[in-house]
Order: C-alpha cells, then structure tokens, then sequence
C-alpha cells in the first residue's frame, strides 16, 4: 500500500469483497473439471464485454508458476487458497491493482477492492459498481429470503467482509491488544493476526473485520466497522504519547537499534524484518526517523516477501538464500533512500 | 498452509494474547475445536467451527437414529448428502438452502443472528430460487445431452435455458 490515505499512520488498507455465485452451475466444490472451464470461460468472456473491464490484466492462475502464484498473494491480489487450489481457475486484476476478481475460487466469484488508508466509503462505492455490472451479464444465486447464495453459510445474505489494516505496535508493546480485541468481540467483530512465510508472525499487524453477513445492509455492515476503527485508532495514539512521554530514551533506543540492523545485517529471515519494520514505521510515524517515509516502510514490507525477493533475483532461491537476498535488499535500498533525504536536507 | 496438528489444510488461524507476546497457531476446522474446547476462557475467542456448530444443533433436536437417516439426505440437483456437507462445511449448489432449509435455517441464525437478507438485491435479477434450481437442472441434463451427442435436445435445452435466463415464461 501507498502509505497514503485517511488515517494512514495507523491503517494500512481497507478491504472489501463480495462473494458471488453462477444461479446455473454447482458451487466450486461440487463441479467437475468441464463445469470449472465452462465457468472460468463464461466470466472471462463476459468480464471482457463490459466497458472498462476490457483493460483488466487477466491471469490464468492455474497455468502460472509456483512462484508467480505466490507473488499474486502477496501482493493479495489472490488468496492463499486460490493459489494452492486445483483445476481451472484465475483472475483479473486492474492496473492500480485495487480491484481484483478471483474466479473458482470458494465461491464462483470473490470481488475485492482494496484502498490505501481507512477508505471504506470509497471502496464500497467502488465494488458495488463493479458487482452491479457482473450482474447485468452473469445470473447471480440469490434467494428471496437469504440474499446471496455462498458455499458456505458463514456468508450468505451480502457476501460481504469488511476489513480493515491496522498498525498497532504501542497497544502490544503496552499490552493493551487483548482488552481491545476482546471489547471488538462483543460487538460481533473478528480479529486475525498476520503471517508471513510459514507460520511466522508478521509483527504487529491486525485485521478486523465484520463476522456476520446476513441481516443487516452493506453500509450497515461497513459502518459497524468503520465506526470502531477511530477508537482503536485513538487508543494506539494514547499509548504511543504514553511510551513517548514515560520512556522517551528506551523507545527510541529500540527503533534506532532495529533501524541499524536492517541497514547492516548480512542474512535475516522474514520473521525479523517484519518485527523490525514495525518498529521502524512506529519510529517514523513519531518523527524518530526522519529520513525515510511510511510509503518506503510499506513498500518494503511487500518487497522483503519470499516470492518478491526471487522475482526480483530472477531465480528460485532456498530459505538461506532469501535470507541473504533479503538482507542485501534491504541494505540497498535503506542506504539509497537515507542518502536521498540528507542530500534534500542539504 | 497444513494443520499444526494433522494433514488437513488449516483453516483457522488463531491469536493466542495470553502469553507474554502473541502466539500463532493453524488449525483445520477439527482441531481447531478441539483446540478451542480446551480453552475455553484462555486465548482470543475465534468464529466457532461450524462443523462444530451444526453438531451441537442437531444433538439437542435429533436422536442418533434420525441423525443417520438426515446424514443420508441427497440434494437431488448436486447431490451431495447432508454428511457431506457436515464434514466439509461447504454446500454443493445453491438448492441446498432449499432442500437442507430445515436443518440450515437454525445454523444460518445461530451464525448471523439473523435469517432475513437486509442488503442489496441484483438489479437485473429476474428468476426465483425455484427458476435458479430448474437452470441447474437444465445445465446438467444439456451435458448429458451432448455426452450422447444429442445435439438436438441440447439446442432445446439451451433454448429453455435463455428463456429462463432473460426472464421469460
Ligand atoms: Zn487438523
Ligand atoms: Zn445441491
């Protein structure tokens, strides 16, 4: 993500999808290989019909490379599981890629736009064109009393999940997290951590998003999430002036430390440069460190990802040698940006 | 991704914040639950499963006997069977709602809270659910058309199928 957009110091992207299903074919599940084709062709051909959806890049995920599909994820423009899954499957995704529409994945259709920053409105004004114009082309499932028919009845009704991004380094630090979260609980909202490669945690990331999906309207649905986001936004404001004020030398010292050693170390695995990337944003965030932006942070949290670095190599790498690629990345691309700004400066 | 504790692919991914820095854990559905019953006040309280669920639903209304005989229930469109369903948590076409409507329902509101679509409808839509399940319908018998190369059925059906889809008769 950019790095821009309102309130994006501590939101990093907000997100949306609809899940979407053909009334003429079987879910995902129960459809035979030809029925997969029949349906990836059918949208396919009509995705293509309607103006403006002519210039969308269209992947076959199926017929990619192990590594690209990877990268497709981590850019989450895909799932892990539209990655992983079998038989004919892709996706078309926008130039800017905010918008991307998976089919075959769990359901028929998964339409997802994603903005930088805490831009729900936006984004839904965005995806509930984009589905009005699949539906003028394609026969959607819907029931007169449920809504949408999905493969799984966790999202009937609308087949929508908001979600949104956020950065909370000082409500961890001061352990703060789990009171928040239980509270978002209470009112029905789902809170996941981030990984990255393997089972690893991705530093401080969290996603919040709404865990019903029938008996309430779409904005209803957004407004539940986006009306909690600004308190969690406060209270992570709170606890940085409270680190910032009690223990000005030690937080400084830990993200002036976790700056130097993503400039100089030699290998680092995935799990580290998260860990240490968040510190460093937190430390940007409150002028800490001033020669670099939030946009370089994000940028190089997407970069430093396993299937980044190979693409970026051109060749497949074992976990030693990512460590090692990933170290010498983030080496050049540190000492560049920090020289850009001292000469600004200068 | 595979489950921490068997071959399956996980599903959930849990948060632990009970201990001193979070704690990660990817789970199927199954051990998830398990993993969940164990803890019951201790970590983050995720979406129960929903295997988990129906289960608990259906041994309050259903002796072991009925059970058998609601596990062996087909869709006629799909077919998969009410078994099917409860093990992999995933519906095979969207008459299940209708024909596993009995069963479904008490889940649907148990998950959501709630049984009645608030939110958007399609603009163009223009079939009831009875029209949508009848296209299934038509969709698998023209394969079968075409299988014996019945050509001249599978233009019919293909004739009642646009019908159906441009909201005539
Ligand atoms: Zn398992
Ligand atoms: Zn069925």
């Amino acid at each position: 993500m950019r790095g821009s957009g309102p309130e994006s110091d501590i939101v990093i992207s907000s997100r949306i999808r609809l899940a979407r299903n053909l009334a003429e074919f079987p879910f995902i599940r129960r459809c035979a290989s030809q029925d997969r084709k029949s349906i990836e062709k059918m949208v396919h051909d009509r995705l293509q019909a309607i103006p403006g959806f002519n210039t969308l890049y269209y992947l076959r995920v199926d017929e990619l490379a192990h590594v690209d599909r990877q990268f497709l994820t981590e850019r989450q423009l895909i799932s892990r599981e539209h990655a992983e899954a079998e038989g004919a499957r892709s996706v078309a995704i926008d130039n800017d890629e905010r918008l991307s529409v998976m089919i075959n994945e769990e359901d028929h259709l998964r339409i997802q736009v994603m903005k930088s920053g805490l831009d729900l409105t936006s984004a839904w004004n965005q995806i509930n064109e984009v589905d009005d114009q699949l539906e003028s082309k394609l026969s959607y499932a819907f029931h007169e009393r449920l809504g949408y028919l999905t493969a799984c009845p966790t999202n009937v009704g609308t087949g929508m999940r908001v979600s949104v991004m956020l950065h909370l380094p000082a409500l961890v630090i001061t352990n703060q997290i789990e009171k928040v979260f239980r509270s978002l609980q209470k009112i029905n909202l789902a809170v996941r951590g981030l990984y990255g490669e393997g089972s690893q945690a991705m530093g401080d990331f969290y996603q919040i998003s709404n865990q019903i999906t029938l008996g309430k309207s779409e904005e209803e649905l957004i407004g539940q999430v986006s009306g909690v986001v600004p308190m969690i936004i406060e209270y992570e404001r709170k606890a940085r002036d409270f680190l910032i004020t009690q223990n000005r030398e030690d937080l400084h010292d830990k993200i002036s430390r976790a700056y130097g050693i993503l400039c100089t170390a030699q290998t680092i695995s995935s799990e580290e440069t998260m860990h240490l990337l968040s510190s460093v944003r937190m430390g940007v965030n409150l002028g800490l460190i001033d020669d670099l932006a939030i946009s370089d942070i994000n940028k190089l949290f997407v970069e430093t990802q396993p299937a980044h670095l190979q693409k970026l190599r051109g060749n497949e790498l074992d976990t030693a040698g990512r460590n090692i690629e990933r170290a010498l990345y983030l080496r050049r691309y540190l000492q560049d940006r920090g020289k850009e700004h001292r000469d600004e400066r200068n | 991704m595979k489950c921490q504790q068997c071959e399956k692919p996980a599903t959930f991914h849990i948060t632990e914040l009970t201990g001193e820095k979070p704690h990660e854990l990817h789970l199927c559905e199954q051990c998830a639950q398990t993993y969940l019953s164990q803890n019951p006040s201790g970590g983050m309280p995720i979406q129960p499963s929903l295997a988990g669920m129906l289960h608990q639903q259906l041994k309050v209304t259903d002796t072991a006997k009925e059970l058998a005989k609601l596990d062996e229930q087909a869709c006629p469109i799909c077919g998969i069977t009410f078994y099917e369903f409860r093990n992999q948590g995933r519906l095979g076409c969207p008459h299940d709602y209708t024909c596993f409507g009995s069963e479904l329902d008490p889940l649907i509101v148990n998950i959501h809270g709630d049984n009645i679509h608030a939110g958007k409808h399609p603009k163009h839509h223009r079939q009831t659910s009875q029209q949508q399940t009848q296209l299934i319908q038509l969709h698998n018998d023209m394969k079968v058309a075409i299988e014996k190369e019945d050509y001249e059925r599978a233009s019919q059906i293909r004739d009642e199928i646009r019908k159906i889809e441009e909201g005539q008769e």
